[in-house]
């Protein structure tokens, strides 16, 4: 994929409008994070450009060609880590592999090999609950990556960690997709994590949801862990605290 | 050693409780405070049980083969119900108050007439039994496939699944506990409609034997049959759990 764009996208509900005229692009390889309070319709835009709801107005477009109202071809991780389970973590990785059709073994196969390069290799043959919540969301996130190579939106995917665990797993997860260079769209209500992750920001806020700003986040990668209390840090988080 | 012994009885109680009850009745009737025709004794009971052991045996074979049969047919209409009334919500709307009806009337109370309808034959009496077991499974599944996590479904349709694939990987497997559930009430419900379907007629069953028995007032092997029955069910009820810990193994190591 080349660039993911929503246009003008309106969503109303009990006719009121939930979110409004929201657009927001996304390039190649790029982190863009959504910004915003709960509430503001960040989850509800993912679910427009997942295809799982159609919007009032507006459409989605990947590398040009209208995909609006289609489920199964942009990759969508859910706030919950939704592993199933009675599945083990190889069959609920492998997922998306088997509803697109493959045989069990074959999408088995498949997955194994990224299993050492998303550090969880010796869960395969686990299931869920035996796994700590950081191992969780890896496991998700492979799903999701199994799912679309290509484009990926994540849902506060970070949100119910501890903060020790939470900042393992952005140095973890920085990592991870600098070499796979997946093209990311992420919610997040933590100013820290979209600084620390993204190459730019959308804040949504307001009722009915718009885009308030955006926010490109110009710095020289990698980020490491001394990044979150250096000066320039500190500046686009002051910035980000005044819209807000 | 203390706290040990306390232990032991704490696990055991049950246990304890049942012998009690055994000494005393067996007190009860040796010493002759109730007529032995009219209460046998527990020896008694256990020397009935080991006279006519063969014949039981030949009768449990049959009581069972019903059973298992209208097990089979009652689950399998029990799931195929549930099915449809979760796909279809007026399917619900009609048939949900309908099923419910079927289990206000007493067994005991259509038994015969399913026997005028069907004749003397296996038919009347395995009708009986699925009328009783399918409904724990219907009730059991409906339950599961309306409690799932709406989100794990959604997940699903992002992936691009259809309604089948959300049903074989989300639906029905997150329902398999309750279905367990559901059978473990079944199948003592088989065991007990068999048994019961057999009091109206036939050659061959523990119902049958049951009938025998009391007209010829042997109390002894009334009450051998009837305990019998109840350990039929018992096992039953844990072969039940030892296949759901089988088909579940997931839910065995989480608890």
């Amino acid at each position: 994929m080349d660039k993911l764009v929503a246009n003008n996208i309106t969503v109303s509900y009990g006719g009121a409008n939930i979110i409004e005229d929201v657009s927001i692009e996304l390039n190649k390889g790029e982190i863009v994070c959504l910004l915003g309070v709960s509430g503001v319709g960040k989850t509800t835009l993912f679910n427009v450009i997942s295809g799982l709801l159609q919007p009032d107005e507006g459409r989605v477009e990947l590398d040009g060609k209208d995909i609006t109202g289609k489920a199964g071809i942009v990759s969508y991780m859910l706030q919950k880590d939704l592993l199933l389970p009675y599945k083990t973590i190889i069959d609920n990785v492998s997922l998306p592999l088997v509803i697109r059709g493959e045989k069990k073994p074959k999408a088995r196969e498949i997955t194994s090999k990224y299993f050492k390069e998303f550090g969880l290799e010796g869960t395969e043959k686990k299931y869920p609950y035996q796994l700590s919540g950081g191992m969780r969301q890896r496991a998700a996130l492979l799903r999701t990556y199994l799912f679309s190579d290509k484009v990926a939106l994540l849902d506060e995917p970070f949100s119910a960690l501890d903060s020790i665990t939470k900042s393992l797993m952005h140095e973890w997860y920085l990592q991870v997709m600098k070499q796979i260079k997946l093209s990311t769209l992420l919610i997040t209500h933590d100013i820290d994590e979209a600084i620390l992750l993204s190459d730019r920001i959308y804040i949504m806020a307001g009722k009915p949801g718009k885009i308030k700003e955006e926010i490109i986040i110009d710095l020289p990668k990698p980020k490491n862990k001394d990044f979150k209390v250096s000066e320039s840090f500190m500046e686009y988080k002051k910035y980000i605290l005044s819209i807000l | 050693m203390k706290k040990k012994f306390l232990n032991i009885i704490d696990r055991a109680s049950s246990f304890i409780l049942i012998v009690a009850i055994l000494i005393l009745w067996q007190v009860l009737s040796a010493t002759g405070l109730v007529p032995k025709f009219m209460l046998p004794s527990p020896i008694d009971v256990v020397m009935a049980f080991v006279g006519d052991f063969s014949l039981l045996m030949r009768h449990a074979a049959t009581t069972l083969t019903q059973a298992f049969l209208g097990l089979a047919i009652g689950t399998l209409l029990g799931f195929v119900i549930a099915v449809v009334m979760d796909h279809y919500p007026i399917a619900y709307k009609s048939i949900y108050p309908l099923m419910v009806l079927t289990q206000t009337v007493p067994t005991v109370a259509i038994a015969p007439l399913l026997v005028l309808w069907m004749g003397y034959g296996m038919l009347p009496k395995v009708t009986l039994i699925v009328l009783t077991t399918f409904f724990p499974i219907a009730i059991g599944l409906l339950d599961g496939f309306q409690t799932v996590d709406p989100d794990s479904i959604n997940l699903l349709k992002a992936m691009g699944a259809n309604r089948f694939q959300c049903f074989t990987h989300i639906k029905f497997p997150s329902s398999l506990s309750h279905f367990f559930a559901g059978l473990k009430i079944s199948v003592s419900y088989s065991v007990v409609a068999s048994v019961i379907s057999e009091w109206l007629g036939g050659f061959y069953g523990l119902g049958v034997y049951m009938t025998r028995v009391r007209k010829s007032y042997s109390f002894d092997k009334m009450f051998a049959v009837i305990f019998f029955i109840s350990l039929i069910s018992l096992l039953l009820m844990l072969g039940v759990k030892l296949l759901k810990n089988l088909v579940m193994p997931w839910d065995k190591k989480q608890n």
